[in-house]
């Protein structure tokens, strides 16, 4: 774009200069490469802890603006009342003993020709190599009347956090016999089955504390991740207490009218007492600023490297990448996460990295002593990652001991990875 | 299931409406084969009709390669009050017939 000179552009222009002049803190790459990880989530946090435990003296900075990390698996936990939120609660301190610089500012800039990032405390850390791990955000114009306003009364509750406590804080203010409506986006969106073990589990608390309510949920989606496990958990746990309105019946949701807490889909409005709705969701805002993202709003990426498709030096690992097979997960994130880690340390190196070979879990919980999982393998195969052999998913009918048996799995599996990640 | 139908309940005189229809069909194609070779019959929706106070007024022919429950939107300008009638014809003596009322003002 040739945009003329005008007094107020050179104006800015010099205020631009005299910023810089006023941070001349440029963090330079030493020879053997400088990284910097942005968002300190699963796929941020077990990257930076992987690129250390390779090179113990390879200079790893992450930058990530919120001092706790508020943990997303089992927070449909805390929704339904059988979890603190405190138990999702989780600090860097352990990664800033591994030697990790830990910087808790929001990236406001990169500049990707100098290879630079600059955050809002004025700070510029130069890179060799860029990882974003920046998660989701939502698509403002997917869904007309959903904005930030809209989610103080129809919460979302898909950032773990207040939004979690806002939901839950809902629910039981919530009259006996009132309605729950959940709405559902399209694919691709953040961790699949997790809308239906939300359901499931608002639906528990409401047979035990409001048993005359109902969750109705609304659904872009005609099939769904699990749904045989689900609809007969549903059934025989719930009964017609879970109703659900596919794609092809309508229940696809178009708008929201947050001033009276309707939802509109195609063929009908529902105004629930408690709206919870889960809008289209695309890569993290960083993504936006550093230019990765394509026109699907996700990031396309070299399947075994990680690096961005648009932007070199720049890798892009969990949600916020086009993964292809593989789903948006705190598992797949972490694997992503380390997996490029390898990658970065061969490419340092001048070697040639290996394709990975990514395993992500997923446990759903749809009662206390209720859970079923599904494990699934994936390769890179062209631009994109492919399931390979080894799926495996819990057996429709099962015995309720396996049922009680995965749900604990699920918990040791919660333990597990944050203490990985964060311990 | 029925189809379901989107007409707005009262318009003004002139107002342009939209008009939303999804009904369930598998609309298969007539390409695809068993495991054990065998074609599987074509089974589709041939043919959407929209009749406004008995004229017609949208049609559209369907083809194998339109998706399952087919969706169909389409606008129509009102000019007095009435009854918006819509029938699905398809293979295998398929009908399907569902109606909405609309008032003009």
């Amino acid at each position: 774009m040739n945009t003329p000179v005008t007094r107020r552009s050179a104006a800015l222009g010099i205020a631009v200069a005299a910023t810089s002049l006023a941070a001349p803190s440029i963090l330079r790459a030493q020879s053997m490469g400088q990284i910097v990880v942005i968002g300190g989530g699963f796929g941020g946090a077990a990257c930076a802890r992987a690129l250390k435990r390779a090179d113990a003296k390879l200079p790893v900075t992450l930058i990530e603006p919120n001092k706790t990390y508020i943990s997303c698996p089992f927070s449909n936990e805390v929704i339904a009342g059988l979890r603190e939120i405190e138990a999702q609660q989780f600090g860097y301190d352990k990664l800033a003993a591994d030697g990790i610089s830990i910087v808790a500012q929001a990236v406001t800039s990169i500049d990707t020709q100098k290879r630079r990032v600059t955050t809002d405390g004025g700070t510029a850390f130069g890179y060799d190599r860029l990882v974003l791990s920046p998660g989701i955000d939502f698509h403002p114009e997917a869904l007309p009347g959903y904005d930030a306003a809209a989610s103080e009364t129809m919460p979302h509750a898909w950032k773990a956090g207040a939004q979690t406590l806002l939901l839950r804080r809902q629910l039981e203010a919530m009259a006996d016999g009132g309605t729950v409506v959940v709405a559902i986006p399209a694919n691709p969106s953040r961790c699949p089955p997790a809308p239906y073990e939300r359901a499931s589990l608002i639906a528990h608390y409401l047979k035990t504390k409001k048993p005359r309510s109902k969750v109705l949920i609304l659904d872009a989606k005609d099939s769904f991740s699990q749904q045989r496990l689900f609809e007969k958990a549903w059934k025989e746990l719930y009964g017609d207490m879970i109703e659900r309105i596919a794609l092809s019946q309508g229940g696809r949701v178009t708008s929201v009218d947050p001033a009276t807490r309707t939802i509109l889909t195609e063929f009908g409005n529902y105004t629930p007492d408690v709206a919870n709705v889960i809008p289209p969701q695309r890569a993290g805002r960083i993504a936006g600023i550093a230019g990765t993202a394509d026109t699907t709003g996700w990031c396309p990426i070299d399947p075994v490297t990680f690096e961005s498709k648009l932007v070199p030096n720049i890798h892009v690992i969990g949600d916020a990448c086009l993964g292809g097979g593989i789903p948006k997960s705190a598992s797949a994130a972490s694997a992503q996460g380390k997996a490029c880690a390898g990658a970065i340390v061969a490419l340092l190196a001048g070697r040639t990295p290996e394709a990975p070979r990514l395993t992500g879990i997923c446990y759903d919980t749809v009662a206390p002593g209720y859970g079923f999982s599904l494990i699934g393998n994936y390769q890179p195969k062209g631009d994109i990652f492919a399931e390979v052999e080894g799926v495996a998913t819990s057996p429709v009918d099962a015995p309720r001991e396996l049922r009680a048996r995965e749900a604990a799995e699920a918990e040791r599996w919660f333990q597990t990875i944050t203490a990985n990640t964060f311990g | 299931m029925a189809a379901l139908i989107n007409v707005p309940s009262k318009a003004k005189r002139g107002d342009i409406v939209e008009i939303r229809t999804l009904t369930s069909h598998i609309m298969e194609t007539g390409f695809r084969h068993t495991a054990d070779g065998n074609l599987v019959p074509r089974n589709i929706i041939t043919s959407f009709t929209c009749r406004y106070n008995g004229a017609e007024i949208f049609r559209a022919d369907l083809f194998p390669a339109i998706a399952a429950n087919p969706y169909l939107s389409f606008f129509a300008v009102v000019k007095e009050s009435g009854k918006f009638e819509f029938e699905w014809i398809g293979d295998n003596g398929y009908s399907s017939a569902a109606s909405a009322s609309i008032t003009v003002e």
